[in-house]
């Protein structure tokens, strides 16, 4: 029974066609990053406002001029500021915001190895 | 008109009641048997008022009084029934009546239900739950009154924006809001039980209980809110990182990881200030949520309307009751100094707290990525995006060990004894890592991580899977939300990673053709409905095996108020979701059509409801065995 | 003293929180991309609306001359408002109004400048909508102040006459 179902996903998993168009997976990863300024809780991706079809557009166009991934990025930054890329940059803005959370995590496997080693005593 | 009135009168006798028990309950507090059965009656009769004036503004709803402003701004004549009842609680002013009702349901159930308690103890769990309650009724009074008078009376409404005319969305805030005002009951009786010294192994299988309810509600809750924006608001998404979502997840972490704490408390009287902690912060978060929402501090796709004014009174009555339980933690909690005396450090006990210490870690993710922008533009006026990129990156690769932790932390009590089992628990990781190799194989893109991030998730599949068939395991609610969490996060992989998409532009009668999927739009229909017109496309998606599915994606555009929105359509199998929606493109003659192949979308649905249904059988366990 | 200190300082985290969500409160929480004075204008080659010519930006802005680029369509409210505005403005000598036609089809435009009027010298004809994104723009209407290929000024939705009063002012 384990095996059967086993096999089920096996066969399903390798049924799927992954063979995508690339410009098209980072044109939609481009554009997942980009928020957009009209609604401004969605994505590029997500939204549909004349702006961020005109986007979408354009990050097509400039994929295909030859643009990298960060160039197109920085353009964007360029014209509408930092706001506008969902994946904030490591930089002095955000150095707190990257660092905390892991700094959180450090300090809780202080506390619960230090109380292990009171207890060792 | 009648009806206002009648509201508008009960919430403020509801007001008063609560302040009469608190002064009651103050008074007599030391010469407490006395107060027992009034405070009883006292508490019922101000549940019976909120009950009057929620079903007031549902009448006020249903017979479209326009007199009254909150169901001018919020329905319409031509709105269906049903949708007009949940239009109640679709604004704000309806839905902080129905907090309260909720609120003053959830004490009327505590005191009925906790009989057999010290009194002192339920009555000061009242005092602090009606400091809440009031705090909500001065709120709503004050604030936003649901029972403003409009005069001329309008003749007609402004309408319930069309997207939040759904099924699940007309539940999801019930659901939600069960959940959010169950952690203020733990959080009152938190309270009570550090003020009395009283946190013990009794309190804590008392309050497991109301853990248990909040947990399932918010988990369900949080549920229906995703499957609406999967496809209502979603294209293809059910979960954005949105602010309004992530004040969701915070009080689910916290929670979450309360309840297992609660279990380990029941046990051994270890972890007590942590407890007491997690308390107050499952709460405080729940309310900082509120306070998030509703002020509009944020913006999000769920757009409220906001008032700066309701931001200031919430977060003014939410650093209150911060300090309140601050006070009280630092004067009356008394630290047990045998703290982790008879832990070993290969128990079940540690594998817990390893499990509490990356939960705390998810959430101070979601928290920071959440509030930091408000931080860094009052500090320095630099405006920044914290969005899903962000999350991943600090989530995914602690969720590998933290999978891994959850498969092997339940078996550590006995994995120095048994050699069979430590046997097939490398046996199953080795087929774990070796299917997740087969099936990332293909793909070129983050392979290492994909791998192992697979493979930790069935390894934690088989071994819960496992434990199904072996002896008759003695924590079978435990199981069954842990197998249904490695199918969540299995799902969401494969979701990720197997999906394909198709973006075209096509008019009538035209055709896109893909490597192995042709998608024909036939035709399309206009129709009127009574609050809406809708014009459906009509398309037919060949795959390469030549079967044909046919496809009716709609678009709406709704009179009351002018809005155009999307309704996907969505042929869903136990294999994979076909999903496909149309949109306008101005000024041109055809539609910008997204066609997507979603794997496992379903798995994702029920492997949630599998993990409530974990808790509920915990639930109804405990209850059998009293 | 350890114990002492740590109430104090969690006490004292929160009275910050509060005091930060205090004041972001105050501020609007819908974000308008910053203007940043005297940039450059952007470099691009578009269609022109009437002649159908591909003409490069440097063809159409002049140094030492004041320009108003006015971004319309003839699908947009308040792009109607402003019109008559524009309308005025052409009677000023000192500056020039530039078009770009944003997502609109030819036979529509012309009818609203039929209808109202053409205050453009030059009209842009941005289809899809990317012209308009090269200038940072992301709504209609939006104006730019030009001058010596520099925007002195935005303009984030419909003008109206004390933004006039103000251009006027500028390009005496």
């Amino acid at each position: 029974m384990k095996i059967l179902k086993l096999f089920l996903i096996i066969f399903f998993i390798f049924s799927f066609n992954h063979l995508k168009a690339n410009n098209e997976i980072i044109k939609n990863k481009i554009t997942k990053n980009l928020r957009c300024l009209i609604c401004q809780g969605q994505s590029v991706y997500d939204s549909d406002s004349e702006f961020a079809n005109s986007l979408k557009v354009l990050v097509d166009k400039k994929l295909n001029e030859g643009f990298s991934e960060k160039q197109i990025y920085s353009y964007f930054k360029d014209k509408y500021g930092e706001w506008i890329l969902y994946d904030p940059k490591f930089n002095k803005n955000t150095y707190i915001l990257w660092l905390l959370p892991i700094l959180i995590f450090l300090i809780g496997g202080a506390i619960i190895s230090k109380s292990f080693i009171i207890k060792k005593k | 008109m009648l009806y206002s009135v009648i509201g508008y009168y009960s919430l403020i006798l509801g007001l008063c009641f609560g302040l009469i028990i608190i002064y009651f309950s103050v008074k007599n507090f030391q010469n407490y048997q006395l107060l027992d059965n009034k405070i009883l009656s006292f508490t019922f009769l101000q549940f019976f008022f909120v009950v009057i004036s929620f079903l007031c503004l549902i009448l006020s709803f249903v017979l479209s009084d326009f007199s009254n402003e909150t169901v001018f701004n919020n329905s319409h004549t031509t709105k269906p029934l049903f949708y007009k009842i949940a239009g109640t609680w679709g604004n704000h002013e309806g839905s902080l009546l129905l907090w309260l009702f909720v609120l003053t349901l959830f004490i009327l159930i505590f005191l009925l239900r906790s009989k057999k308690q010290p009194t002192k103890y339920k009555i000061l769990t009242l005092v602090f739950q009606q400091m809440i309650i009031i705090g909500f009724f001065v709120f709503l009074i004050k604030t936003s009154n649901p029972f403003n008078f409009l005069y001329p009376t309008p003749e007609e409404g402004l309408g319930l924006n069309p997207i939040l005319q759904d099924p699940a969305l007309a539940i999801h805030p019930p659901i939600l809001y069960l959940g959010y005002v169950g952690t203020s009951i733990i959080f009152s009786s938190a309270l009570a039980a550090t003020s009395l010294n009283i946190i013990n192994k009794s309190w804590a299988s008392h309050i497991k209980k109301w853990v248990l309810i909040s947990w399932i509600f918010l988990t369900l809750g949080i549920l229906l809110g995703s499957i609406w924006a999967y496809y209502e608001l979603g294209w293809g998404g059910f979960w954005f990182w949105d602010p309004v979502e992530n004040v969701s997840l915070m009080p689910w972490l916290a929670l979450t990881t309360l309840l297992h704490c609660i279990l380990v408390l029941e046990k051994k009287l270890i972890l007590t200030s942590w407890v007491i902690i997690l308390s107050i912060a499952t709460f405080t978060l729940s309310m900082c949520g509120t306070f998030l929402v509703r002020s509009g501090i944020l913006n999000s796709v769920h757009t409220f309307a906001n008032d700066p004014e309701r931001g200031l009174f919430i977060l003014i009555f939410l650093f209150c009751l911060i300090f309140l339980s601050l006070l009280i933690f630092f004067f009356f909690h008394k630290n047990n100094k045998n703290n982790f005396t008879s832990l070993f450090w290969l128990s079940k006990e540690t594998s817990i707290i390893v499990n509490n210490w990356f939960m705390m870690y998810f959430l101070s993710v979601v928290l920071i990525g959440t509030v930091y922008p408000i931080f860094l533009d009052v500090l320095s006026s630099q405006k920044i995006s914290v969005g899903p990129p962000f999350y991943h990156k600090l989530i995914i690769p602690f969720l590998i060990p933290f999978l891994l932790m959850m498969a092997v932390g339940p078996k550590l009590k006995w994995i120095k004894s048994n050699l069979k089992d430590k046997f097939y628990l490398i046996i199953l990781l080795a087929i774990s890592i070796l299917l997740s190799f087969l099936i990332v194989k293909n793909f070129d893109t983050k392979f290492l991580l994909n791998t192992i991030l697979i493979s930790s998730s069935m390894y934690l599949f088989f071994i819960t899977l496992r434990d199904f068939f072996i002896k008759i395991h003695n924590n079978i609610s435990q199981n069954i939300a842990h197998f249904g969490f490695s199918l969540l996060i299995l799902s969401i992989l494969f979701n990720n990673l197997f999906s394909t998409e198709i973006i075209a532009n096509l008019k009538v009668g035209e055709t896109f053709q893909s490597e192995n999927t042709k998608i024909v739009f036939e035709s399309i229909n206009q129709e009127k409905e009574k609050n809406y017109q809708s014009i459906i496309g009509n398309f037919s998606i060949h795959n390469s095996k030549g079967k044909i599915e046919n496809m009716l994606p709609e678009l709406r555009i709704y009179n009351q108020p002018n809005i155009v929105t999307s309704e996907a359509d969505i042929k869903t199998t136990l294999m994979s979701d076909k999903f496909i929606v149309i949109n306008l493109v101005q000024n041109q003659d055809y539609f910008n059509i997204r066609y997507q192949v979603k794997p496992f979308m379903i798995w994702i649905w029920l492997s949630v409801v599998l993990i409530s249904f974990g808790g509920l059988m915990s639930f109804i366990k405990k209850e059998h065995e009293k | 003293m350890k114990n002492k200190f740590f109430p104090i300082f969690i006490i004292f985290v929160f009275i910050s929180i509060f005091i930060i969500f205090y004041k972001g409160l105050q501020d609007t929480n819908f974000y308008t991309p910053e203007t940043k004075v005297n940039n450059e204008i952007p470099s691009f080659s578009a269609e022109l609306f009437y002649s159908n010519k591909i003409v490069n930006s440097s063809e159409i802005f002049e140094l030492n001359k004041f320009y108003l680029l006015n971004i319309w369509s003839s699908w947009c409210m308040p792009c109607r408002q402003e019109h008559s505005l524009l309308m005025d403005l052409t009677k000023n000598k000192n500056i020039e109004v530039i078009g770009i036609n944003y997502k609109d089809t030819k036979i529509n435009a012309k009818n609203f400048l039929n209808e109202l009027g053409n205050p453009y010298k030059k009209i842009i004809f941005d289809k899809d909508g990317t012209k308009a994104i090269e200038w940072g723009a992301y709504g209609v209407p939006e104006s730019f102040l030009i001058y010596n290929n520099k925007v002195k000024k935005k303009y984030i939705g419909p003008l109206n006459n004390k933004i006039i009063k103000e251009i006027r002012f500028t390009v005496k």
